[in-house]
């Protein structure tokens, strides 16, 4: 459900193509590939299923070339996801889930917990993921931060720990920091609150996600910065929370502040374009769709913060042997800094940001983690320009982003609640 | 050993027998199941076989329910009433005053020409025409005839009821085009002789011996209406809900026993405004 949509698509050239050949040289022998392995190492097949974001095709390519086993990627929605996860075991090797997703999937024993031991780059995992403060004098954020539920007591646990206790749950992939998205041409002024979402000026022209999980907290944004709630926590509500939420922007549904809401990132993208809206609940990769067509478009930061998601890969209870070292091999190559490379350039951030600026230009590196402003030309991994000479990203560098987050993804325990008051909310 | 050798009973069973397994696993055996899930209990995650009646109990206490039937019910009737009225028209047309078949033909034809694409694609072009900046809009303004983009022709309503009429419209035109060929010309001729004026003929003529095509039109239009979803969330950018938004909602979340409680509610809804339909003509005997 908190799927960021991927602008991927498969047809776009080869990471090899891209990657020039010394490049390719001078990274393999600093991280070189594992030689462990027989041949039999050729026979395994991993099979791995997750959302679109980070279920890479490319990937598994690479996945080939560098550790020779095969790895099968099925892409779903993340319902789809949740409901594999927590159902069939069988079906896959590795899951790419969410951080809130595996707050409900974890509970049904169908994963195992990971020896960190064996997880060559965890020190150097963002602290983010381990102890949920990105730097030591970082608040943690509410909702469900990664580390409350990225460690359980010992293998075979079903218990969630607070600390690091050596057994982790998932090994984050993916990560980024959402916010409002603003056409600045249309608007004419700084935007700075989230309760701009609600202002009346925008009535007719903003519009917000119809994905009760995200939305929730989006609306929970804008309620605490318009003053009307202060939350206990706005990724648990309690259902008078939820009641007050809701009610206030249903009342202004029936004003008629919103000019439509969006289900698909494709939705955000054309009512963003066409000028339907001017403020709206936006994902990280739809503000540069716009742009690319050549609209104005900020992904704009807000002083109560940003709402921020994160998936990561898990193991499957069945994974054993030679299968269960080579998913080992696949997380630590994982983490080794390809991947990372490939995702920072599409705006996400990576668990291990240094070992991915050996996979990018110190301009890409600047622009997309340090916040600079960009040298050159900055493009996607498929070669298509995403950002002009002189621009830098919109919040600044991973630090002044990832350091701002109010609250994450989360599953509440009155969820069930939550999403029947949402359908009254559309309905009304 | 022929058919013929054969009791004519066990002839009529063996006919039969294709059509009814056919029937009985694609269209039986899938309500039968939807009607046993609605009676499930659900998790957030998962689903599994019980007997209670909370689906039912939450579907037909809900004010939500009332809201979007009340909502669909609305689509429904001024769809059914623009697809009727401009169908009707066109039928006529192209029955009585296109006097050629060559020509009767070629224009039929054209009616459907739009339908060689999806609908999906039919209705969603529709959205850069009526939008803000869109065609419509644009072309107003030039004109001088408004000041400022009318609000109302995108995400609304309004553009709910014109992708259905634009969508459906056809599903009147060919039955009520195929019941009017039918009709035997002398009668006209002789409605004429006995002095009747041009409406007198089509209201005392022609809008009774076209009943049946009418009837099955409307059932056509009716039907998709009432289980919709996908028209009703586009158009209307997200802010209207109907019956069947609220099915694929529940779907999308997972809760298939509620989502197959809401199905047969609204099964039973169809079924009953189509047996009310009936009741008014009977299209068997008058076909």
């Amino acid at each position: 459900m908190t799927d960021e949509p991927t602008r991927i698509s498969t047809k776009g050239p080869s990471r090899r193509q891209l990657l020039g050949g010394a490049a390719a040289a001078a990274t393999a022998t600093a991280f070189p590939a594992p030689m462990i392995w027989a041949q039999n190492i050729k026979d395994i097949t991993l099979r791995q299923f997750g959302t679109g974001v980070s279920n890479l095709n490319d990937v598994a390519v690479k996945v080939k070339e560098d550790l020779g086993f095969t790895l099968e990627m099925t892409a779903l929605d993340s319902d789809s996801v949740t409901q594999r996860a927590a159902t069939q075991p069988d079906s896959f090797d590795i899951a790419d889930i969410e951080y809130w997703i595996c707050k409900k999937v974890w509970p049904a024993g169908n994963l195992q917990a990971m020896d960190v031991s064996r997880i060559a780059l965890y020190d150097k995992i963002v602290p983010l993921f381990k102890t949920g403060k990105l730097t030591p004098e970082s608040t943690i954020a509410q909702g469900t931060a990664p580390h409350t539920v990225g460690f359980v007591e010992g293998p075979g646990s079903n218990t969630f720990v607070q600390e690091e206790s050596g057994w982790m749950t998932l090994i984050p992939t993916i990560y980024n920091a959402d916010t409002l998205g603003i056409r600045p041409d249309l608007i004419n002024r700084p935007i700075s609150n989230w309760s701009e979402l609600l202002n009346p000026e925008f009535r007719g022209k903003a519009s917000l996600l119809d994905i009760s999980a995200i939305g929730i907290m989006d609306m929970a944004m804008v309620c605490e910065s318009m003053g009307e709630i202060t939350y206990g926590d706005k990724g648990n509500m309690t259902r008078a929370e939820i009641d007050k939420t809701i009610g206030i922007f249903t009342e202004a549904k029936k004003a008629g502040q919103f000019r439509a809401f969006w289900k698909s990132f494709d939705e955000s993208v054309n009512l963003m374009a066409s000028g339907e809206v001017v403020i709206q609940s936006m994902w990280s990769p739809a503000i540069t769709a716009v742009k690319s067509k050549g609209i104005p478009c900020v992904y704009q930061p807000l002083e109560e913060g940003y709402r921020s998601w994160g998936g990561g890969i898990g193991l499957s209870k069945n994974l054993s042997g030679l299968e269960l070292d080579a998913a080992y091999e696949y997380i630590n190559w994982y983490l080794s800094g390809w991947v990372g490379g490939y995702l920072m350039r599409q705006g996400y951030y990576s668990a291990v940001p240094e070992t991915s600026k050996n996979f990018m230009s110190a301009d890409e590196w600047g622009f997309w983690f340090e916040g600079k402003p960009a040298q050159g030309e900055i493009v996607n991994p498929q070669g298509v320009t995403m950002e002009q000479p002189g621009s830098t990203r919109d919040g600044g560098s991973f630090y002044e982003r990832m350091g701002a987050v109010a609250c994450w993804n989360a599953v509440m325990d009155e969820n069930l609640y939550m999403v029947r008051k949402w359908n009254e909310f559309i309905a009304a | 050993m022929t058919l013929a050798r054969l009791p004519s009973a066990v002839t009529g069973w063996l006919l039969a027998t294709p059509l009814a397994l056919v029937l009985g696993f694609f269209l039986v055996l899938p309500i039968l199941m939807i009607v046993t899930v609605s009676f499930w209990t659900a998790t957030e995650w998962s689903y599994g076989p019980d007997f209670n009646l909370e689906n039912y109990v939450f579907l037909l206490t809900s004010p939500v329910t009332l809201q979007v039937y009340i909502k669909t019910f609305t689509y429904v009737l001024l769809s059914w009433f623009f697809c009727l009225t401009i169908g009707f028209t066109v039928a006529f047309f192209l029955a009585f005053h296109v006097r050629s078949l060559v020509w009767q033909v070629a224009l039929f034809l054209l009616c459907t020409i739009p339908f060689w694409t999806s609908n999906i694609i039919r209705m969603i072009s529709w959205i850069p025409f009526l939008g803000r900046n869109g065609l419509a809009n644009s072309t107003l303004i030039e004109l001088g005839l408004i000041d400022a983009p009318l609000e109302w022709l995108l995400f609304s309503d309004f553009a709910v009821v014109l992708a259905f009429v634009h969508l459906y419209t056809l599903f009147m035109v060919v039955p009520i085009f195929n019941t009017m060929m039918r009709i035997d010309r002398s009668l006209i001729e002789a409605a004429r002789d006995a002095g009747a004026s041009g409406f007198q003929i089509l209201t005392n003529v022609i809008i009774p011996l076209t009943k049946p095509g009418i009837m099955i039109g409307s059932i056509f239009v009716v039907t998709l209406v009432m289980g919709d979803f996908i028209t009703v969330r586009f158009m209307s950018g997200g802010n209207s809900a109907s019956v069947g938004r609220v099915i694929s909602n529940e779907i999308a979340l997972l809760q298939y026993p509620a989502a197959a409680a809401s199905a047969v509610v609204l099964l039973i809804t169809v079924l009953i405004i189509i047996a009310a339909m009936l009741r008014a003509v009977d299209i068997r005997r008058e076909l």
